[in-house]
């Protein structure tokens, strides 16, 4: 028994491992000062970087924080400290709906909704559907966190003439912190690689933007573009361009795991 | 009922009944809890004794499916007039709990600040001066004057306790609530809370639920024995466990049941 279990755990960590390990293979060489810092160059000719789509994740990604974080962390507030009675099971029940929606459905979504009312793919439109892919995770884990908060501590609050609003966000909230940062991190570690939602929404794009209102490259768009073409020089920039955004989630799961230490260091 | 015409009424229970849904957890209990007094309820496990200390600053009714008939007089006003707002009524009743609670993000400073922030003191000399005045009415301050600023959680559990009375004092309320404030303590840090009950009931009425009766004949002046949710006797608390005129408080505090 312990034997297969072993095996399993193996062939897990292996899977990381060789993914990882191919990454830097196949990529490292590629990744120059010229890579962080240059536009792709046409296409046949070679050199060139990725500096487009490095700020454009990171322009598209921040944005659907900006707008995903208040909402989710708001909703699984609510969901830990008043969603008992029917409208909590609603907007748990949708949640967790949400949750499992396939991500290129998320796309389609904001496609409908956001890039065909407006006549044009943009980045607005790409970190709208990010959000909505991080909304319900960030309640979800939100909740779960707020739920941890002992009981009593809300008591000694309320016993101490706080209103209740004031023992949420003032006591529960922040003794929850560490949790809700850390699901944050998670949640935008994990939008952070998807593709599909952008798809029908962001577009890409071969140049340098930063206008939101306009179509967008990223990463995991830039990757998807030039694994499929037909080029060598595509194929070198779209290995390399994995192993840097394999490294952005990497470091942002590592914040997420540092941040909880950080709260059980302190108050050991 | 007390024998209590010296001592100035300042909270009393009447008629008193509190439910969970259906179940009736205190039944129809009056009694009367003089100013600057420790008054001690005891009796067994699920007689009701923390319910009715949950009533007298409005908490039982937090619990959901919990109500409260009947009254509780603070100088003569029901607390539960509608005109009474539970948020004010507990500014004015510190409470100290089973497991002391600092608040985990809190420095000890914060902690014991918590309720004057609330309470709309922002003035930072009144606010040092209230702490210090609390730690030290608490006495915890020789322990933790050189370290105010780091968190409450690397106190000891007596220690904790006694920084939860200082957060409870620190608003100067006028009645103090213990529940059980140490159950969770072991006999040094026991000790030290009880001679904090000896002292302070200069300044607040007090009430303290206990299930330990040595600890009621040590720290109280009245007692009242609680069974089944009713109130069995009240009295002296020498008069209770030397002579007590009802046979159950006897066999309770002879330890033949409970």
């Amino acid at each position: 028994m312990t034997v297969v279990v072993v095996l399993f755990s193996f062939v897990a960590v292996l899977a990381l491992v060789l993914i990882l390990g191919n990454l830097v293979v196949k990529g490292a060489s590629s990744i120059d000062w010229a890579f962080f810092t240059r536009n792709p160059v046409p296409a046949g000719q070679s050199g060139g970087g990725v500096a487009n789509a490095i700020v454009g994740t990171g322009i598209i990604v921040g944005l659907a924080a900006l707008i995903g974080v208040p909402i989710g962390v708001g909703a699984g507030m609510y969901l830990a400290e008043y969603g008992s009675g029917r409208l909590g099971f609603l907007v748990r029940f949708i949640a967790d709906v949400l949750n499992g929606t396939p991500s290129i459905v998320v796309g389609i979504v904001g496609w409908t909704f956001i890039v065909k009312p407006t006549r044009g793919y943009s980045a607005l439109a790409g970190s709208v559907a990010l959000a909505i892919l991080m909304i319900p995770m960030l309640a979800r884990t939100t909740e779960e966190m707020v739920r941890l908060v002992p009981h009593s501590l809300r008591e000694a609050a309320l016993a101490l003439g706080y209103p209740r609003w004031r023992t949420s966000l003032k006591i529960v909230a922040r003794t929850a912190l560490g949790g809700i940062v850390t699901g944050c991190l998670v949640g935008i570690a994990r939008v952070a690689g998807e593709t599909a939602p952008l798809l029908f929404t962001a577009l890409g794009n071969l140049n340098f933007s930063v206008d939101i209102t306009q179509p967008i490259q990223t990463l995991s768009l830039q990757i998807y573009v030039y694994a499929t073409g037909p080029f060598e020089e595509w194929h070198r920039l779209a290995w390399a361009s994995a192993l840097v955004l394999m490294a952005l989630v990497l470091v942002i799961s590592i914040a997420a795991r540092w941040v909880t230490r950080q709260r059980y260091g302190r108050f050991r | 009922m007390v024998a209590s015409a010296n001592a100035r009424l300042r909270l009393e229970a009447a008629h008193l009944t509190a439910l969970f849904g259906q179940h009736r957890a205190v039944r129809d209990v009056s009694l009367l809890f003089p100013a600057h007094t420790v008054t001690a309820i005891i009796g067994p496990s699920g007689c009701g004794k923390s319910a009715l200390l949950r009533c007298l600053n409005r908490m039982h009714e937090l619990t959901p499916g919990a109500s409260v008939q009947g009254e509780v007089l603070l100088d003569n006003v029901n607390i539960y007039a509608a005109n009474v707002s539970p948020i004010e009524l507990r500014r004015r009743i510190g409470m100290v709990f089973q497991r002391p609670t600092p608040f985990p993000t809190m420095s000890i400073y914060d902690n014991v600040a918590a309720g004057l922030r609330v309470n709309g003191h922002r003035r930072r000399l009144d606010v040092d001066d209230a702490v210090g005045l609390a730690l030290q009415q608490a006495a915890l301050w020789d322990e933790v004057k050189d370290r105010l600023h780091t968190s409450a959680l690397a106190l000891s559990g007596g220690q904790q306790q006694r920084l939860c009375i200082a957060r409870a004092v620190a608003p100067q309320p006028e009645i103090l609530l213990l529940d059980e404030p140490t159950a969770s303590l072991d006999p040094a840090g026991t000790q030290r809370i009880e001679e904090l009950c000896h002292a302070l009931k200069r300044l607040y009425t007090i009430v303290i639920v206990t299930h330990n009766m040595q600890q009621a004949a040590r720290v109280s002046d009245y007692t009242a024995f609680m069974y089944l949710g009713s109130l069995i006797e009240v009295g002296k608390t020498n008069e209770i466990f030397t002579k007590p005129k009802v046979e159950q408080t006897e066999a309770y505090i002879t330890g033949r049941f409970g």
